[in-house]
């Protein structure tokens, strides 16, 4: 099996002369389909500037991103949109919801985007829905729905293009412990029973025990790597 | 039209309110600012625009049409002589005195014209006919200026520079651009009143033959009469304007009146729309992030602008004809003719995209740590 993601010697450096920040530094990794793939570190130790980069919003300043076999280092800007619609699904800390759509017509977006004819997006969002137990909120707005609503939501809009990789940062920072556990079975289950990769930027150790592995990031290097998140916390 | 567009605009119901409250207001602006300049440009030479007349003939050094200095009448028969021209008639239009009843004076603009020809007489008729500037010292007033005449009735008399005038028909929107009424008059009866030589006059207005071409005409005129100066209608009305636009305060004052309302207005419409496109950058980005192309970002910030524009322009039109209607008992009338209109509609379509397009920058420069920060 080969990996979906491959990370060869990957360095992103911010501004330049005196003011050049060295965001990341020859950085190596793998990220495997049917794997939950914890990426975990201080702030402003460079987490959120990989997984911007394995999502191609963010671009490399040198190194290899091969995404599915693909090298996206060096794609041009144009072609970056068509490679997160084909391979990423996004859930954000902060929801990232449209306030002025249904929790429906939120899943409903990602499908436009993929140019779905509206009936099929529409019964497809409505099956996403159900699938993360939202089937009978499908017409509310984000503001009536819970912190761990909003979530499930996102996640459904993330898988709503059936991409083989989500990329999910902080997905239980704003959560309670119970919403946190949902969210996190819902991730974990797309990694484990649909073959999906599942990338975690977070600093809640509670989303540990869902990792098949995970990877300390430290001043913009690979500090350690465990497969065994209990080896992590220890 | 995307939905997110359309629900994006109407979910928030106060910054709605707030987009297009900006857009009707510098909407209107406009409307009305250019409005009072077309209005200034109508009335200011309105006496020709509405006179019928095709060639003016009139002695050198003319600065506009209401400065006319004399000049002999009889050349009039060498013009009637030129292929082409089917009428060349006196005309007179000079400034005079009008005394109230109450003994005070008001001045005014004495029209003088050929009664058989018509050409360069009264239109909008609304009260007794041109026939009745047959009679004797009869005049015909707008009735806009009735009151400033002191005028209440037909057949109630005043004087024009001492001689007795009789107030025989009314006109209805003759508005003058000076604080001077026009007051129309038979030819003859202007010489009385403005005491001019019978040998004299003002102007000899001329209209052309049926398909004659009024530029040959006008050379043929300007070299049978060489001490005289030829402007075809078109070219008086724009003398006159340019006059009283470019060379009195007032002209000026209203232009850049009209030039400010242009300018305030845009930068209402920017400021208002790039506000509403600023509070939605977060989901522009999120969009950007799940794949969308700038294309789809552009098109989603576009539809925004236009349907903002739409709204507010619908609502604009109807209060600036609210405000056109209200003017019209005014001296200062505010034109806003179905071209404007139309032009309106297209100046806040563009208005509201230039400035959505300046934020459309904004949201396709996604900085990643504004998509993923909470």
């Amino acid at each position: 099996m080969d990996a979906i993601i491959q990370i060869r010697d990957l360095i992103k450096r911010y501004g330049s002369g005196a003011g050049e920040v060295r965001a990341l530094e020859r950085i190596d990794l793998d990220v495997w389909p049917g794997e939950v793939l914890v990426l975990m570190g201080p702030s402003g130790s460079g987490k959120t500037t990989l997984i911007s980069i394995m999502g191609c919003i963010l671009r490399a300043t040198s190194g290899s991103v091969k995404v599915s076999g693909r090298e996206i280092v060096g794609l041009p800007e144009s072609d970056l949109p068509r490679v997160r619609l084909q391979h990423f699904g996004f859930v954000f800390q902060g929801f990232n919801l449209f306030p002025a759509l249904t929790a429906r017509e939120n899943v409903e977006i990602a499908l436009d985007l993929k140019r779905l004819p509206r009936q099929h997006a529409r019964l497809r969002a409505q099956t996403l829905l159900a699938h993360v137990g939202l089937g009978e909120k499908a017409q509310r707005h984000p503001a009536d729905l819970s912190g761990g609503e909003k979530q499930r939501v996102a996640i459904a809009r993330a898988l709503a293009g059936d991409p083989p990789v989500v990329l999910a940062d902080e997905p239980t920072a704003a959560l309670d412990s119970t919403s946190g556990k949902t969210v996190m079975n819902i991730l974990s289950g797309l990694a484990h029973e649909r073959g999906r990769a599942v990338v975690i930027v977070t600093h809640d150790p509670r989303v540990l025990a869902y990792a098949d592995r995970v990877v300390r990031i430290a001043d913009g290097r690979i500090a350690s790597e465990a497969e065994d998140a209990t080896e992590m916390v220890s | 039209m995307t939905a997110l567009a359309v629900k994006n605009l109407f979910h928030d119901k106060v910054r709605l309110s707030v987009t297009l409250t900006g857009i009707i207001f510098a909407l209107v602006l406009i409307a009305v600012q250019f409005g009072l300049f077309l209005g200034f440009l109508e009335t200011s030479a309105n006496i020709v625009t509405r006179s019928g007349v095709d060639l003016w003939v009139t002695a050198p050094g003319l600065p506009h049409v209401n400065g006319g200095s004399a000049q002999p009448e009889r050349r009039r028969y060498k013009i009637l002589a030129l292929q082409g021209v089917a009428k060349a008639e006196p005309y007179l239009l000079s400034f005079a005195n009008w005394k109230l009843p109450s003994g005070a004076k008001e001045s005014v603009q004495v029209v003088g014209y050929d009664l058989d020809s018509g050409l360069g007489g009264p239109s909008s008729l609304i009260a007794g006919s041109a026939d009745g500037l047959r009679g004797d010292d009869t005049v015909i007033i707008d009735e806009h200026y009735r009151r400033k005449l002191g005028v209440t009735a037909l057949a109630q008399t005043g004087e024009i520079n001492g001689v007795r005038a009789r107030v025989a028909g009314y006109t209805s929107g003759m508005l003058s651009f000076t604080t001077a009424p026009y007051v129309f008059t038979s030819f003859k009866h202007a010489q009385k009143y403005m005491k001019l030589p019978q040998s004299q006059t003002i102007f000899i207005v001329v209209k052309l033959a049926g398909g004659a071409d009024p530029q040959v005409v006008k050379r043929s005129i300007a070299a049978a009469l060489p001490d005289c100066q030829v402007f075809t209608n078109g070219e008086m009305a724009w003398k006159t304007q340019s006059y009283w636009v470019f060379s009195t305060g007032a002209g000026i004052t209203t232009l850049m009146g009209a030039v400010l309302g242009l300018l305030v207005g845009m930068v209402v419409v920017a400021q208002t729309i790039y506000a509403a496109t600023v509070d939605h950058l977060r989901e522009f980005g999120t969009l950007k992030a799940m794949g969308a192309a700038n294309r789809y970002i552009y098109r989603v910030i576009v539809e925004q602008a236009v349907l903002s524009a739409s709204m507010g322009y619908a609502v604009a039109i109807i209060v600036s004809l609210l405000v056109v209607n209200a003017a019209r008992s005014g001296d200062a009338p505010i034109l806003l003719p179905a071209t404007v209109a139309a032009g309106l509609f297209g100046l806040a379509v563009l208005m509201c995209v230039a400035a959505s397009v300046i934020s459309i920058r904004k949201a396709t420069q996604i900085d990643p740590a504004m998509v993923f920060r909470a």
